[in-house]
């Protein structure tokens, strides 16, 4: 098994965002500051580095079933700006469980920027379970940059099931997704989104419904504080028989701002799609009925954000 | 002891003021379980959230056991051991409903500790401590949970807004029950419900109609009931039907 060599600060924003405490079991590849950190492969997961340098691919071999991927990434030095490119492909009739992020931890005064391209390929019948996270660390004036992009790539009734996640910290971000989906593939994505400050975040996905019996569901929670802003653009096109459903769920507070820009696209008869969008403060009621429960309205107001982006 | 002293409440009504709650003296007393009644519109809704602290009186003064609590927020008055259950429970997204009742009792609860509330009120524990307080919840189902919130933060004082508002008959008999429990266990602190229904005014140590923002009618259960018994401040549960 390779080494893992990471200091204090990393270990800790491992755990932030990847809920581990310790080196995973399964297969993993941490990187810090730009360079590999440590990495450990499976008999039936795969990691390789680029040729080139620019990434990794992870391979999973068919009817690899309940086993993980962990592929964190760190950045603790200012003024690093890197792109990188991760592939996943897995072979049919898998049930994995994936868990990404990145944490920019920037004390310093130039901008950290890391735009993370991952691109799934996902062979027939098989399950995964997608987890990606970002967070943003430190008191420096350089700012924290986070541009993913995530391609899904879905095979004949296989099921992609991903959370994304992003709380505070990350000054500017701009997240895409795109999935194209087969007969009987199955999207189900949960989006937590928290921006605070003088943040800008936009989220946009693209999602193309292509096979009968496809179906998507994309829910994306957020709330925007302070003077931050956010654009939610959730895109679905039905192109046959198939069912999609968005929706843009927001509270908003202070002097923050969202624009919600839910669409739909039918070009099937027998598309069925639907979309939902609220953008609100937090109700009246909810803050009373939790005070009268003796918490007071800040203590009431962490436990209605806490429980709306869980 | 609750004690309301010279209360008015007003409201302004197309730049006319409005008088909802008209210079009302009202004594809420320990161990008693008191029961406020009248015709709709009369002021019992506004005269529960003047006590919980959602709104402020525009004239008078409330005493909790002779404390002045007339300009406390709903924090402090909930701290002081006022509890409030809402007539239309309020929902919420991700919260459960072990949640609430850790927040309604203060502290870490167990979750067999959390379960005895909610058996209190009639649920299966099992089914509910893990559920989210939102939609998915019937009216009856909110309602419980509202009320075993309230039972959870063990007050001096709990109010109680029209229990059976918005609930279906079947609801309606099997929650009666919980007030008849209530009321025979308690002992030492004030327990007030707003009500219009004939099973929850038969058990009123103390009946209070409330008409047209003022006290009518004040006394013992015994002697106020038959005097209201078919006005539209007492009805019987099949009334719930037309």
């Amino acid at each position: 098994m390779a080494e893992v060599q990471m200091d204090e600060l990393q270990k800790r924003m491992i755990e932030e965002l990847a809920d581990l405490h310790e080196v995973p079991v399964g297969a993993y590849n941490f990187r810090a500051n730009s360079k590999l950190a440590g990495r450990n492969t499976t008999a039936n997961i795969d990691i390789v580095s680029k040729e080139d340098g620019s990434g990794i691919d992870i391979r999973v071999k068919a009817g690899t079933k309940k086993e993980s991927v962990h592929i964190p990434v760190v950045i603790s030095a200012s003024g690093i700006k890197e792109t990188v490119y991760n592939d996943f492909f897995i072979e049919d009739d898998c049930d994995v469980v994936i868990v990404a992020g990145c944490g920019i931890h920037n004390c310093g005064k130039q901008d950290s920027q890391h735009d993370g391209v991952h691109r799934f390929f996902i062979g027939k019948n098989s399950k995964v379970k997608y987890v990606e996270k970002h967070y943003g660390d430190g008191d420096g004036d350089g700012k924290r940059i986070l541009n993913p992009v995530t391609e899904v790539y879905m095979e004949e009734d296989s099921a992609m099931e991903m959370e994304m996640v992003q709380i505070k910290g990350v000054d500017s971000t701009k997240r895409t997704t795109i999935s194209k989906l087969k007969a009987g593939a199955k999207l189900v994505v949960h989006e937590r989104l928290m921006t605070h400050g003088v943040q800008l975040a936009e989220s946009v996905y693209n999602v193309d419904l292509d096979g009968d019996g496809s179906s998507a569901d994309i829910v994306s929670r957020s709330v925007a504080r302070d003077k931050s802003y956010q654009k939610l653009d959730l895109c679905i096109k039905g192109n046959a028989a198939c069912s999609g459903h968005t929706e843009c769920d927001s509270i908003i507070m202070d002097d923050g701002r969202i624009l919600a820009v839910p669409s739909l696209e039918a070009n099937n008869v027998d598309a069925m799609l639907v979309h939902e969008a609220a953008i609100g403060k937090i109700a009246g009621d909810q803050l009373n009925k939790l005070m009268s429960l003796g918490l007071t309205e800040a203590q009431a107001e962490e436990q209605i954000i806490n429980g709306f982006l869980k | 002891m609750l004690e309301l002293k010279n209360v008015s409440f007003e409201v302004d009504d197309n730049g006319d003021s409005k008088g909802i709650i008209k210079n009302l003296n009202l004594t809420i007393e320990d161990g008693k379980f008191t029961v406020i009644t009248g015709p709709n519109g009369g002021g019992k809704s506004t005269l529960a959230k003047l006590i919980a602290g959602l709104i402020k009186p525009t004239e008078g003064r409330i005493y909790l056991d002779g404390e002045d609590i007339t300009d406390l927020s709903i924090t402090d008055r909930a701290l002081k051991g006022i509890g409030y259950a809402f007539q239309q429970p309020v929902r919420f997204k991700g919260i459960r409903v072990i949640d609430l009742l850790r927040i309604a009792a203060g502290k870490e609860l167990k979750v067999n500790e959390a379960c005895e509330y909610l058996s209190e009120v009639g649920l299966c524990a099992r089914d509910y401590v893990n559920r989210e307080v939102n939609a998915s919840l019937s009216g009856g189902e909110l309602k419980r949970i509202e009320i075993a919130t309230v039972i959870a933060r063990n007050t001096k004082l709990s109010v109680f807004d029209e229990p059976e508002a918005g609930i279906d008959l079947w609801s309606f008999q099997n929650l009666t029950k919980i007030f008849e429990k209530m009321r025979n266990e308690n002992k030492e602190g004030a327990v007030m419900v707003i009500s219009h229904q004939e099973r929850i005014l038969k058990i009123a140590d103390e009946i209070v109609v409330l008409a047209n923002g003022t006290v009518k009618m004040q006394g013992p259960g015994e002697e106020i009931l038959p005097k209201i018994i078919g006005t539209d401040a007492a009805v019987d549960a099949c009334s719930m039907l037309s």
